[in-house]
């Protein structure tokens, strides 16, 4: 666990977010026939120097959760304020302007680099576009922030091609540190590695997440990863969140179905024990047309009448825990 | 990062930055290529050193010679007014090769600029400059020429113009195909989060990223202007005379060819071998910038 003095003070709230992409059949001319549902009315908030997780499945909408908040998407619905400014009103200059505050770490380090500019010149632009114009300036402080994520400044000189996954997630990270941001999302960024490169950029983010007071929005779908760097976890489950917690209170004391489930999953390094397995039948529905009621009665072991009919309010059951399901 | 399977392998090299590296050293083991880059290499020197390699004056008439066969003095022979043959296929290169460039220049950027901006912001500013563009190559190419070189009348500025003009079509659809594969880049989305301005992005990361598919086609292209060029000559549009060109040359050797048949075989010749160098070398680029192309060569 990060020892950060952890504020309650809120750095980025969102309001019943929503993005749906519009789905268009015909040749000629398009026709409106529907809408795809990734992210369906989603509110969080994100304190000032912790790392909130958010976890799902594959195709539940928490990366369109991302790059909506960084505007790379603009929300179908909802807002997102990010210290007091609501980001979806700004400008596009404006907002142009806020991106120094606000980075992401992407999945895939080497689809998310240039592979015709040289390292330096990538850690440099944000420098540069932030206004940065001498260029002696620029290379000192790519240099230095090329030694905070562990990589030498001869490693400037080369392309992106030459490097190794995880060294790419480092150049990766040392782009989005380059503008000295408040809030950083990961969108899975260990994924792609194998164990043990994954377990040296955590501590990367970790230490790094100490030195520079930084706020974490941590997308992934591995949940030993999230419980590892989390504060706090949101489980997604089809463009909503089911249940959001500390990260110890979520990982002891499940009471969302789904995460229940999720957590069955883990495996255990102790080959004794004995785990009863939720296995989860079926696939996750459609987002395009997403079941009535809760989204995740056609698969809930436990799913009852009501869940059918009524979609389950995001409550606050105490102690900093919210669920969406009836039956808590 | 060194790789033992072949697949990285090749994706290595496709992805390799310094890209004129990459492709000489593809293209090296392509003799074809070499053999095209060769004979544009060779026409640039010739257009270039013409002055000094030509005997003669390629404009001066010396009625005297007239119609004289291939000999030591006149390596090609003469035509009816007594001019060098040889001197005037030199001195044609040059016509010839700044037409190619330069009209395939004229192309390019109309294409790029065209092609950049229907590909990155889409839309109706897309489908407008879609169907202007549709409207240009609606009419055949070399029609198109023609007209406009009887509307301009016959000079060196105006072929430019005319062969620009009709050229850029191509280019604005391949880069835009480019553009809009290349706009869905993870980079770009990373650069766009870190505040870069459209200029920046399509400038510095999608441009160089688009560009390899736009290099070889211009190189196949300029082939295609020479000898348009040489068309449009021919039919007395072109390059003003008395002024060499090759398709002029043609057209005035046209009357002889049954018992002065130097005047035509030379310019054809030195036509076929331009046209044939532009193509391998830009079949050869194609070939190098593709790996898949490259291996059903091997085999």
């Amino acid at each position: 666990m990060i020892e950060t003095k952890k504020t309650t003070e809120t750095l980025l709230k969102v309001e019943n977010l929503k993005k749906y992409f519009p789905i268009k059949k015909g040749i000629a001319v398009q026709r409106y026939v529907g809408d795809l549902k990734a992210v369906d009315g989603v509110s969080f908030e994100i304190r000032r120097g912790e790392t909130l997780g958010l976890v799902g499945e594959s195709g539940c909408g928490k990366s369109t959760i991302g790059r909506v908040i960084l505007r790379l998407l603009e929300p179908s619905k909802g807002k997102v304020i990010f210290e007091g400014k609501v980001l979806n009103e700004l400008s596009h200059e404006e907002m142009r302007q806020m991106r120094s505050q606000m980075q992401m770490i992407f999945q895939d380090s080497y689809a998310s680099l240039n592979p015709r500019m040289r390292v330096g010149d990538i850690i440099a632009e944000p420098i540069l576009i932030q206004g940065v114009s001498s260029r002696a300036e620029r290379e000192k402080r790519v240099c230095k922030i090329l030694d905070v994520v562990g990589l030498s400044p001869y490693h400037g000189a080369r392309y992106p091609h030459e490097f190794s996954g995880g060294q790419r997630q480092r150049i990766g990270i040392a782009r989005a540190l380059a503008l000295n941001p408040k809030l950083i999302i990961c969108d899975e960024p260990v994924s792609a590695l194998d164990l043990s490169i994954q377990a040296q950029l955590i501590n990367l983010l970790e230490d790094l997440q100490k030195e520079y007071h930084l706020t974490y929005l941590f997308i992934a779908h591995d949940l030993s990863v999230v419980k590892h760097i989390s504060d706090r976890v949101a489980v997604m489950y089809l463009g909503k969140i089911a249940e959001l917690a500390n990260s110890e209170e979520l990982y002891k004391n499940p009471q969302h179905p789904y995460t229940i489930a999720l957590l069955s999953a883990i495996p255990v390094p102790d080959p004794t024990v004995k785990k009863d397995r939720i296995i989860l039948k079926g696939d996750v529905p459609s987002p395009v047309n997403p079941p009535s009621g809760c989204r995740f009665h056609t698969r809930c072991p436990k799913v009852q009448s009501i869940c059918k009919e009524q979609d389950p309010n995001f409550r606050d059951i105490g102690n900093d825990h919210f669920v969406a399901c009836h039956l808590v | 990062m060194s790789t033992n399977s072949d697949a990285d392998k090749t994706l290595e090299l496709y992805e390799t930055s310094s890209l004129f590296l990459e492709i000489w050293d593809r293209l090296k083991r392509n003799k074809r290529a070499i053999l095209g880059l060769f004979l544009v290499i060779f026409l640039i020197l010739v257009a270039l050193f013409a002055n000094v390699i030509a005997p003669y004056d390629p404009v001066q008439i010396a009625l005297k010679d007239s119609l004289k066969e291939p000999n030591l003095a006149h390596l090609m022979g003469t035509d009816v007014l007594g001019r060098d043959i040889f001197s005037r296929i030199i001195y044609g290169a040059r016509a010839s090769l700044i037409v190619g460039v330069v009209a395939t220049s004229i192309s390019l950027v109309i294409g790029v600029i065209i092609g950049a901006f229907s590909g990155y912001y889409g839309g109706w500013l897309d489908s407008l400059m879609m169907r202007i563009t549709d409207i240009f190559s609606a009419f055949p190419f070399f029609l198109l020429a023609i007209a406009i070189m009887t509307f301009l009348g016959p000079s060196l500025l105006n072929i430019f113009f005319a062969l620009g003009i009709v050229g850029w079509t191509n280019y604005a659809r391949l880069i835009r195909g480019q553009v809009i594969l290349v706009k869905e880049s993870k980079y770009i989305e990373a650069a766009r989060s870190i505040g870069a301005k459209d200029r920046r992005i399509i400038l510095r990361h999608i441009l160089p990223n688009a560009l390899a598919p736009v290099i070889v086609y211009t190189a196949l292209n300029i082939g295609g202007v020479i000898l348009a060029e040489a068309g449009l000559s021919f039919l007395g549009l072109g390059v003003r005379p008395p002024a060499p060109s090759w398709g002029s040359m043609l057209a005035e050797g046209k009357d002889f060819i049954f018992n002065a048949s130097w005047l035509v075989v030379w310019p054809g010749v030195a036509i076929f071998l331009t046209v044939l160098g532009y193509n391998l070398l830009g079949e050869g680029l194609r070939n190098a910038l593709d790996p898949r192309l490259n291996l059903r060569r091997i085999k």
